[in-house]
């Protein structure tokens, strides 16, 4: 048997060839692309240029998907430019309970503080919407879920509380699993905490706007975020009690499509609302002059009427 | 009953039916009856000594014992007259969930609950004690009817928490879980809850803003079951006693944590050997907190209500 040598093998069948480089390249001479210059849509697997696909808030240009968000991009989309004084910066997380499961938690909350911030999961303070001063809070689903333990339940019901204090609307921007089990009972009772919270600013007569986000279940569900005067979600935003998973276990059968979507509650009268980012800040500004019978920014620009 | 021995119990069964055995056997007769005092006496040592040493998991175990009694076995001891009352005036009644008016040491009282069933039949009608959001709403109605008419509030938590299905997610079991959290902080009555088996999760909370939060000594609560839990944090169901203990959700653990006010003494081997001694001794505790929560005025009732669950919680300050 005669064996091929290199120049055999291009007379080989095509099919027996094996596969080469066209050209080698060593790592040197290599052209390289910066990671995530491109942005492939989860939805539609349209490729934006990643500048202009964070530009347009995380929408993509093509299918309208709503791509979930950084929490600092989030800030900055919602409220006026630079209008963002974030408080409680020194509340941390203890462990009340020595709790460990295959990490301890005091882990877990370490690892969050270095890789997202040691804002925990909620960050709060005061910011303006079209020039009307609000007491804001944003969920910081980077951080372990969006899960609410004692921090965050202190924190939004110091959002509560501040607009009380201020008499200024306030705004919170959910995104959450729920209750941090971690935490345990502490936990649960963060939702009892801050409903109680909420429930002071509306016997004051003033407003909350509450917005899901993606995806808002659980405990936070189940307290604030489905108590706001308004509650607003984005597209396709899952918004529930409990989580898909659980209900498919539970009932033991395929869930409708759709189920616990925003579109879905809006459509059983759960929701005022499904608006998308790119006209939330707008909407929300809208909504809360008219909640709060203030004139439109148009006319509070406008100068005063020349007297005589 | 459905007569199901747990594991630790067993022993103190047996004696115990060795006790009735030998009772049997020497009818009327003298002879035995110092062996059966003593006996009698071994046994309620060996309970004693047992149930001092309970681990969580035991605790959740008598917690949802099948025996335990629930919330309308306790409206029949503690409470007299009582007239239930039905539907949330929207969509539907839930049986999941009981409430009505009765007196309690002759007072008017609103009082709800929720309610498990007995055996397979009831449990279809009571759907395991899992409210639905109609629950949730005619829980409000009790609430505001209280509030309306100036009566004390009082809910028994018994529950493995809020269903979730389809139809409760159609309804807003969320919207009806946060509201009734709401109200209930801001109701001029006083209000007490009794944790009398299960405290599961929002479901259970939802009835639980009151003024006072009592446990019965074997109840639990928490802010998911240990199974949930374990399936999620460990990915393995069977992580589960490892998660009870963790969760810390007996009575003693709340009181440390500062949410549970008091442990209520259950009769001696629990709630289900012994309800009347049970009962009388949740009255014994309701009759003492309603009597000094009517001392305080309705602004300092609110404004303590308030402090109290703006406390809980453990937060540290970074310097």
């Amino acid at each position: 048997m005669i064996r091929p040598g290199k120049g055999a093998e291009i007379r080989m069948a095509w099919w027996r060839r094996k596969k080469q480089a066209l050209e080698q390249t060593s790592e040197s001479n290599k052209v390289s692309v910066p990671r995530g210059l491109w942005t492939k849509c989860d939805a539609c697997g349209e490729i934006t240029y990643t500048a202009e696909f964070v530009q347009n808030l995380r929408v993509c240009p093509v299918c309208g998907h709503h791509h979930v968000m950084p929490t600092k991009e989030r800030i900055a989309a919602m409220l006026d430019r630079d209008s963002w004084q974030p408080l409680d910066l020194e509340l941390r997380s203890g462990d009340p309970l020595g709790f460990r499961d295959q990490a301890a938690y005091s882990d877990r909350v370490a690892k969050a503080d270095r890789s997202v911030g040691p804002t925990d999961a909620f960050t709060a303070g005061f910011g303006t919407i079209d020039g009307l001063d609000v007491s804001a809070g944003f969920f910081v689903f980077e951080y372990m879920g969006g899960s609410m333990g004692s921090v965050v339940g202190e924190k939004v019901t110091r959002v509560f509380e501040r607009a009380l204090e201020r008499k200024i609307p306030a705004v919170i921007f959910s995104a959450s699993g729920g209750a941090r089990m971690q935490e345990g009972i502490l936990s649960l009772m963060q939702m009892a905490k801050t409903s109680a919270a909420r429930g002071r600013l509306r016997a004051a007569g003033i407003p909350y706007v509450s917005v899901c986000l993606h995806p808002t279940t659980g405990g936070v569900a189940a307290s604030f975020a489905m108590l706001g005067d308004v509650i607003l979600a984005e597209p396709r935003a899952l918004v529930g009690f409990a989580g898909p998973r659980v209900v498919q276990q539970t009932i033991g059968q395929e869930l409708p499509p759709g189920f616990q979507r925003a579109e879905f509650l809006l459509e059983h009268g759960m929701l005022d609302r499904i608006v998308g980012r790119l006209e939330l800040r707008e909407q929300l500004g809208l909504m809360l002059r008219l909640l709060a019978g203030a004139p439109a920014k148009a006319a509070a620009a406008l100068p005063p009427a020349p007297a005589g | 009953m459905s007569g199901k021995v747990l594991e630790f119990e067993r022993p103190i069964v047996e004696l115990e039916t060795k006790i009735r055995e030998l009772k049997d056997l020497s009818g009327a007769g003298s002879e035995m009856a110092d062996e059966i005092a003593r006996l009698e006496q071994k046994a309620a040592e060996l309970q004693r000594e047992r149930f001092a040493a309970l681990t969580p998991w035991e605790q959740l175990q008598l917690a949802k014992h099948p025996d335990r009694p629930y919330t309308l076995d306790y409206i029949g001891e503690v409470l007299t007259d009582f007239v239930e009352l039905k539907g949330d005036r929207a969509f539907g009644d839930d049986p999941a969930i009981v409430g009505g008016i009765a007196r309690l040491d002759g007072r008017s009282v609103v009082v709800l609950g929720q309610q498990k069933g007995r055996n397979t039949k009831e449990n279809l009608h009571r759907n395991f004690g899992m409210a639905r959001p109609e629950g949730y709403r005619k829980a409000q109605r009790l609430m505001k009817m209280a509030d309306q008419f100036g009566l004390p509030l009082l809910c028994l938590i018994d529950t493995a928490g809020a269903y979730p299905g389809i139809g409760a997610e159609e309804r807003g079991q969320a919207e009806a879980i946060a509201t009734c959290l709401e109200l209930m902080a801001g109701l001029r009555v006083p209000s007490i809850s009794v944790v009398i088996g299960e405290g599961g999760s929002g479901g259970a909370l939802a009835i639980g803003v009151t003024d006072r939060i009592l446990m019965l000594e074997h109840a639990v609560y928490s802010v998911i079951s240990p199974r949930g839990c374990a399936s999620i944090l460990w990915k393995d169901a069977e992580a589960e006693r490892t998660a009870a203990e963790q969760l810390k959700m007996t009575a003693h653990d709340l009181v440390g944590l500062g949410i549970c006010d008091e442990v209520v003494p259950e009769a001696l081997g629990g709630a289900h050997r012994g309800l009347p001694a049970t009962a009388a001794a949740l009255h014994d505790a309701l009759r003492r907190h309603y009597g000094e929560l009517a001392a305080l005025s309705v602004q300092d009732r609110l404004e303590r209500r308030y402090a109290k669950f703006r406390r809980m919680g453990h937060v540290e300050m970074q310097a």
